[in-house]
């Protein structure tokens, strides 16, 4: 016995030192589609951040005498929309509004569709029904109804938006989490941990929450792909943000009016949406990779 | 005031330590749609501390379930429904709150089970895994844990403790895996052991290391253990004392040596004629005929009576009890060998 174990601590020595983990970076950085999923979102989040301190003009400054400049005008960068307010100004602005409202609605959505679907799965039994049947209620309603009908109980305005579109999410994120809790209840590591004595929290709140941690990461990234163009259609249909503030939702439906004469006013924040929801995407794929255990030594 | 001689010596008898697990009449029910099965049915066994207790039978006899049943581990549609599980100095087990259950499971009682490649969590570092089982009963810090984790490692043989410690559970082979196991279950030095059937699921070489390192730590410690397999051979080597199962109830049960040598009952006859022999090259191997019944249709009578070569009339009208030899702790559950069988 004692010279199995020693022979076996030889060959563990013996064998070339192998890194015990490569970073999260590292195995990104292998994908290079997700890599450039993490550069989009890496300039959305940079405009969102650096507005305050760029010599960016006031976004809502209205100057009559530009209206509707083309992209390249001096002063004017990215040209003016109908009021000549600088639209660059406005985008950098306008992403601030738009990532903080969809990624405080993912979050909110995240953290209850998460806990009750880890609730529902779990237990089973009338929680189950009761939780269930609930989400299956809400996932009934066409989404953007039932964001509507919150906004018509609540009021317009950026908070109540948030609450509408994180509400519209729940069932999204409760589904996916029951279905990995219901598989991960009956595992043998699950009843290994109850036979070490672990209670219900511990076991929901780590050996399960752990384990659906890579979808729920991947659910995430692509959810706040998918909050960003909710939160842009509630401003889009004027239920959003209320002005003179304004995001990239607000700034695509004012442009609109104006599609042939300066279509730039309408496809710069069309542009922005989409290339910020294809980052999200993309990099939700790449993560769902990199944070799989069973893909980091190979 | 003159002692009887014959009072005199059963106070002497009565002396012996109280047994440290008692198992009576234990019967797990499961309900399924095609009917109510009973898993376990009116299973005893009693454990002393320091002993291997082994339990025997095919897939399907009980007892996998009769352990489950012992940790309190029954899941919905299965049901514990009558019997009690006596631990010394704890009480009737299955009276316990679930709180006082999780106390007692992972530090009194710790369960090793069949299958190294998924039971432990595959997102944890082994580590920490262990050190979790340290946290749960022992009050210790993150730091002392881990220390402690490294030197249980150490302990079940594992090379390069420290280095290992960090690694993932995919990352060991599933010797290794099972030796983490043995160390998660052995981390607070439980009294008993239940071990589900620990060796299957590796290969042969593998397999006589684990045992080994179960009995080390055993001697050590002075547990107990519940070993559960399907493999004579591993009974031979470990336990002290042999339960066999057979379609959730004990057919036989003898101490190891006597059950080798003189076995009773036709199915315990029937798995030991099934081990290959160095003489049996070049034959085909033996095999009980039939399979296992079906818990939801057990024949009238002996539930052996199907596939039993010495079945005859008494079998049919009445199922035998678990009778114990006289002189000997040797009991079977066969006609055959019971005083008065139905005429």
């Amino acid at each position: 016995m004692s010279d199995i174990s020693a022979k076996q601590s030889e060959l563990a020595e013996a064998a070339p030192d192998i890194p015990a983990r490569q970073s999260l970076f590292a195995r990104l950085r292998k994908n290079r589609l997700s890599l450039f999923g993490g550069f989009l979102v890496l300039i959305s989040v940079f405009m969102a951040l650096s507005a305050p301190y760029l010599p960016l003009q006031d976004p809502n400054a209205v100057d009559t005498s530009v209206r509707l400049s083309a992209i390249g005008t001096p002063g004017h960068l990215l040209g003016t929309d109908e009021l000549g307010r600088d639209i660059m100004s406005r985008l950098f602005w306008g992403a601030r509004i738009t990532l903080t409202v969809s990624l405080a609605a993912t979050l909110i959505a995240m953290i209850t569709g998460t806990i009750l679907g880890l609730v529902s799965g779990y237990f089973l039994g009338w929680t189950d029904t009761v939780i269930s049947r609930g989400v299956d209620v809400l996932m009934a309603f066409p989404y953007f109804l039932l964001a509507l009908t919150v906004i018509a109980i609540l009021g317009p305005g950026l908070l109540n938006g948030m609450l509408a579109i994180a509400l519209v999410n729940v069932p999204f994120f409760a589904r996916i989490i029951r279905g990995s809790t219901l598989s991960l209840r009956e595992s043998d590591f699950v009843l290994a941990a109850k036979g070490m004595g672990a209670g219900h929290t511990r076991i929901l709140f780590r050996h399960i929450l752990l384990n659906s941690l890579s979808t729920l990461v991947v659910a995430t990234t692509i959810n706040l792909g998918f909050m960003i163009t909710a939160a842009a259609a509630l401003s889009f249909l004027g239920l959003g943000v209320q002005p003179p503030t304004s995001d990239w939702g607000t700034m695509l439906a004012s442009g609109r009016q104006y599609l042939s004469a300066a279509p730039h006013t309408s496809y710069l924040p069309g542009l922005a949406i989409f290339l910020t929801v294809l980052g999200f995407n993309l990099l939700g794929d790449g993560l769902r990779d990199a944070l799989d255990p069973r893909m980091r030594d190979s | 005031m003159i002692t009887h001689p014959d009072q005199h010596q059963a106070a002497s008898q009565s002396t012996p330590p109280p047994p440290l697990l008692e198992v009576k009449n234990l019967t797990t029910e499961f309900s399924t749609y095609a009917g109510t099965l009973r898993a376990v049915d009116g299973v005893s066994l009693s454990l002393s501390p320091g002993e291997v207790f082994g339990v025997v039978g095919e897939s399907g006899s009980g007892k996998s379930v009769t352990a489950l049943s012992i940790m309190g581990l029954i899941r919905r549609p299965g049901r514990i429904v009558s019997g009690s599980v006596q631990l010394r100095d704890h009480g009737d087990l299955l009276t316990k709150s679930h709180a006082d259950m999780r106390k007692i499971r992972g530090d009194l009682i710790s369960m090793i089970f069949q299958e190294p490649m998924t039971s432990l969590n595959p997102v944890f570092r082994v580590g920490w895994q262990i050190a979790e089982a340290l946290r749960l009963h022992r009050n210790m810090t993150k730091p002392e844990a881990a220390e402690q984790a490294v030197e249980l490692l150490d302990r079940v043989g594992i090379g390069s403790p420290r280095q290992r410690a960090r690694e993932f559970p995919h990352q060991l082979s599933g010797g290794m895996r099972q030796r983490v196991m043995i160390a998660m279950a052995m981390a607070c030095a439980p009294s008993l052991l239940l071990a589900d059937e620990p060796t299957t699921a590796l290969d042969v070489t593998v397999q006589a290391q684990i045992l080994d390192l179960m009995i080390q730590l055993k001697d050590r410690d002075g547990a107990a253990i519940l070993l559960i397999t399907h493999d004579m051979g591993v009974i031979a080597e470990m336990a002290q004392k042999v339960a066999v199962m057979y379609a959730g109830v004990v057919m036989e049960e003898a101490a190891v040596g006597d059950l080798f040598d003189n076995p009773m009952h036709p199915y315990t006859q029937g798995l030991l004629d099934s081990i290959p022999h160095g003489t049996s090259r070049g034959k085909a191997l033996k095999a009980i005929p039939g399979i296992v019944p079906n818990l939801l249709h057990l024949p009238t009578g002996c539930r052996y009576r199907d596939r039993c070569p010495a079945a005859h009339a008494p079998c049919a009208r009445a199922e035998p009890p678990l009778h114990q030899m006289s002189g000997t702790t040797h009991r079977v559950r066969c006609w055959l060998h019971h005083p008065e069988p139905p005429k």
